[in-house]
């Protein structure tokens, strides 16, 4: 079996290869420090040489104009040359060897330090949620493009990606400030999906599964219906209810989404033929519709924080407990999927609640109807809000950034994880697999997207480096607070040490990023052995 | 009945490979990367597409040749430039009572009208400049520093690229560091570093500077292909036959690294005029009274509730010269991949079928 290959493989490296990679890794580390040191060499000279900070003094009129500039000259030592400020910089910053780093000052004066921690939060949100999204969403549009490799739906994919390569984030994120927020807030009013709309988005839905699926043209016919179909009566429905002014999930649909993800899960992962793994899974659903009750006063107390941790170790502790129940010899599949389920539940009932604070944070003077939001990466409160009221407006800031960042690299993704399936598809193993008589689910899920995987693990990682550059972009056009907005900042005042002090963060996560790529390659794939060849 | 499934697998691909080698038959590598790039549709289409913009931008606005005051004056196709003003249409003159509105008609069913452009097709900007002079003028900064950026990125990556891969040791060692410094700071960072200290001396100087940045990654692929086809047996004989270390990379290594060399230049290039119109965004780019493409979104965005074609139109530019060039690149990729099986169409299927019938192949 694949897995037991697997499980030895790792403990075999382990053994052998500790000494060899911790000796990797410094080395690594090394290069790194160096590598530092000549981009911020570059960098520094390069701005420093091209900047004037007197510009603006030189041109003022005040009276004591001269005495002005020799205190900015003395302040910044502008009567050294570049190269020789740029080793007082370099002195300060080596700080950080004996615990005491000083990246100099802003010229606001504040510690360059703290004004990039206060960015940082902001920054690495925005990144983190539209990688995430990102990579989930790309790989499983890329692997069934790949599966229905010169369908309509594979055309129309690769079309879509090069589309997305060739969008300016700029321009995407306008667009998106104006059709998903100002005229979507408008239509949250009333809420009212008007008929062409409900006939155009079904008709959407329709082709969109027709194209995955394909067949002969009557299956393609009868899929596009019920699909049309369903979709219609769902949009009605929630028309009709004005659920989308007052959103909520509940026990029922959450019990009927949960039985939707246990099958889910339990197909992917081994399997609808494994009856204890589908039990177990089944039983979670169970236990997930009752733990819903005790939820609701345990999310809603003075410490929401703590609600959440105590409701996810009970998911976990269920899950297992109900795994050794049903499991025989197949312990481990049975609580993998266990877990993943009762999560995946966990989470709906998190998005319950956050859909219970949507009314009072709609109706608060604060956001005044207009929930999402263009501008800012949260609301000022004037008033006195609860926990979920502030996790939802986080949230409903973070949607259009997030969105533009994640249709931008995305496309990335689509390709790249096509491509690879492909060519794992065609390796001998797959041929193997099948020949030996496994199952289509076995040979795509086990051999072929695990395979995928391992290639697609250095551009998840590479891929950083490029969206932080998105994100400045993205700052930008939303007004937010972070990364982007100090380095425009810093550019734009002439402010040599916040430059710094950003490009040395920004960099040191881009090689870090890179670090992270090759160990975890080395890893997964016992045939590339990190520090060999020197 | 999986037996006989399978057999007929096998004989469908010996099929399909005795077609493909017909078809390969007495050519030379170079014809064939051509059939096979002639042949990805959405590439040929791409091709066309981005000559003809190319072409109808470049000629729309007067050129003026010589020194300044007493011009060589070549007409182009409209009858403004970019920094022309002409009275801004307002009031009556725009149905929808908006200033300076789009007077294009190219829905020539719903008003009966036909098509025409009309006095200001593209609109026009606040103080009157019409629109479509300026996307013009725009369109061909944002083409010029793409060419710019493309062709020395292509030039120095290749260069420092091939002097790495086949010398290795020291000289290597040196260059891919100097790679590492600047592939490490993301490249909007320099572009933007760069940007803002010298985007006022022009676009073309910009792109200049652009593309001392750009090569990095090229040259760590070229360096790649020279590695391994530098331990290649056909460079062996060549050494022996006493060839020169230039004869070596120009002859024997260049001309197989091309297909890598060709493929990522076209995607930088699409990366570059999407780098350029970001920074003329942020305002760290090309800067007024030039005009690029980014620069106009830019001052425009604001306007889009009241006057969208002020947006979208720089936008739709920009997308169609990305998009052309990227489906070129992919066809290119595909061209020079030997791997590469094109999908057989319905009558070449039908001929394997026949042959097979016949027993041609079987």
């Amino acid at each position: 079996m694949p897995l037991e290959t697997c499980g030895s493989r790792s403990k075999l490296k382990l053994n052998v290869g500790g000494e060899e990679m911790f000796a990797y890794i410094l080395r690594r580390l090394g290069a790194l420090v160096v590598i530092l040191f000549g981009s911020s060499f570059l960098l520094y000279n390069l701005s420093a040489i091209s900047t004037d900070p007197l510009a603006d003094l030189r041109l003022s009129d005040a009276q004591n104009r001269d005495y002005l500039i020799q205190a900015l000259t003395r302040e910044l030592r502008l009567d050294l040359p570049p190269p020789l400020r740029y080793f007082i910089w370099l002195r300060g910053v080596l700080g950080i060897f004996v615990g005491n780093p000083n990246f100099g000052l802003t010229r606001e004066q504040q510690p360059v330090v703290d004004t990039i921690i206060e960015a940082i939060p902001t920054t690495i949100r925005l990144v983190a949620v539209a990688t995430i999204v990102a990579i989930v969403l790309g790989i499983a549009l890329g692997i069934t493009s790949a599966l229905r490799q010169y369908s309509r739906f594979d055309y129309g994919m690769t079309f879509f990606a090069f589309l997305l390569f060739s969008l300016p984030i700029f321009w995407v994120a306008v667009l998106l400030k104006q059709y998903l927020a100002i005229d979507f807030n408008d239509f949250l009013v009333t809420a009212k999906i008007s008929p062409p709309w409900i006939i155009g988005l079904s008709a959407l839905t329709g082709f969109f599964w027709a194209a995955i699926i394909s067949g002969s043209r009557r299956r393609v016919f009868m899929i596009f219906s019920v699909a049309f179909l369903a979709n219609a009566i769902f949009l009605s429905f929630l028309s009709a209810t004005e659920w989308l002014s007052y959103p909520r999930l509940g026990p029922v649909a959450i019990f009927i989404f949960s039985v939707g993800i246990a099958f889910g899960v339990t197909y992917l992962s081994v399997g609808l033929s494994d009856r204890n793994a589908l039990k177990s899974n089944l039983f979670m659903v169970l236990i997930g519709t009752i733990l819903y009750f005790p939820a609701q006063s345990l999310l809603d107390s003075n410490r929401p924080r703590v609600g959440i941790l105590t409701l996810l170790i009970a998911f976990l502790i269920s899950a297992v407990a109900v795994s050794f129940i049903f499991a025989r010899i197949d312990r481990g599949p049975v609580i993998r999927t266990s877990i993943i389920t009762s999560v995946l539940i966990w989470g709906l009932i998190l998005i319950d609640q956050m859909m219970q604070a949507w009314r009072p944070f709609v109706e608060s003077d604060d956001v005044n109807y207009r929930p999402v939001a263009t501008i800012g990466q949260s609301t000022i409160w004037l008033s006195e809000t609860s926990f979920w009221v502030r996790v939802l407006d986080f949230a409903m800031h973070l949607v259009l950034p997030t969105l533009a960042l994640t249709l931008i690299s995305f496309a990335g993704y689509i390709r790249f994880s096509r491509g690879t399936l492909l060519d794992v598809l065609n390796q001998d193993y797959i041929r193997t697999a099948r020949a030996k008589g496994l199952t289509e689910r076995t040979v795509i899920m086990r051999h072929a997207f695990r395979n995928t995987m391992i290639p697609l693990t250095t551009i998840m990682v590479g891929d950083v480096a490029g969206i932080v550059g998105g994100a400045i972009i993205t700052e930008r056009v939303f007004a937010w607070q972070g990364m982007g907005t100090l380095f425009n900042k810093a550019i734009n005042s002439f402010d040599l040490n916040l430059l710094m002090g950003v490009i040395l963060f920004l960099s040191t996560l881009a090689i870090l990023a890179n670090l992270v790529a090759d160990l975890l390659y080395s890893a997964l794939d016992p045939r590339i052995r990190v520090g060999a060849g020197k | 009945m999986a037996k006989r499934n399978e057999k007929v697998e096998i004989l469908k691909e010996a099929n399909e490979n005795a077609i493909f080698n017909k078809e390969t038959e007495g050519l030379s590598q170079g014809q064939i990367v051509l059939r096979r790039f002639f042949r990805h549709r959405a590439a040929m289409i791409s091709v066309v597409v981005l000559f003809t913009l190319i072409a109808v931008v470049y000629t729309a606005l007067d050129w003026r040749i010589g020194n300044e005051k007493d011009p060589y004056i070549i007409p182009g196709w409209w009858k403004y430039g970019f920094e022309d003003m002409p009275e801004l249409r307002y009031g009556a003159d725009c149905i929808d009572g908006s200033i300076g509105c789009p007077t294009i008609d190219a829905v020539p069913l719903l008003d009966g009208d036909g098509v025409s452009l009309g006095e200001h097709p593209f609109g026009q900007d606040d103080i009157g400049r019409d629109y479509l002079a300026l996307v013009m003028r725009g369109a061909q900064r944002s083409i010029l520093v793409m060419f710019i950026i493309g062709a020395i990125a292509a030039t120095l990556g290749t260069i420092i690229g091939s002097i790495a891969g086949y010398f290795r040791g020291w000289v290597d060692a040196i260059l891919m560091r100097l790679v590492d410094f600047i592939i490490t700071v993301p490249v909007i960072i320099i572009g933007s570093v760069i940007g803002f200290h010298f985007g006022n001396k022009g676009a073309a100087f910009l792109a200049l500077l652009l593309g001392l940045f750009s090569w990095t990654g090229l040259s760590r692929l070229v360096r790649g292909e020279f590695l391994t086809l530098r331990e290649r047996e056909f460079v062996d004989a060549s050494r022996v036959a006493g060839a020169s270390n230039r004869r070596i990379i120009f002859k024997h290594i260049l001309p197989n690294a091309v297909g890598v060399i060709i493929v990522s230049v076209t995607l930088l290039m699409s990366g570059a005029i999407l780098l350029e119109t970001a920074l003329s965004y942020l305002g760290f780019g090309v800067t007024s009274p030039d005009v690029s493409l980014g620069l106009l979104i830019s001052n425009y965005q604001d306007a889009f509730t009241t006057r969208p074609w002020l947006f979208w139109y720089p936008g739709i530019f920009i997308i169609i010269i990305a998009l052309c060039i990227n489906f070129i690149g992919d066809g290119l990729r595909d061209a020079f991949d030997p791997r590469q099986r094109r999908r057989l169409s319905r009558k070449e299927k039908a001929n394997a079928r026949a042959m097979q019938n016949r027993g041609e192949f079987a």
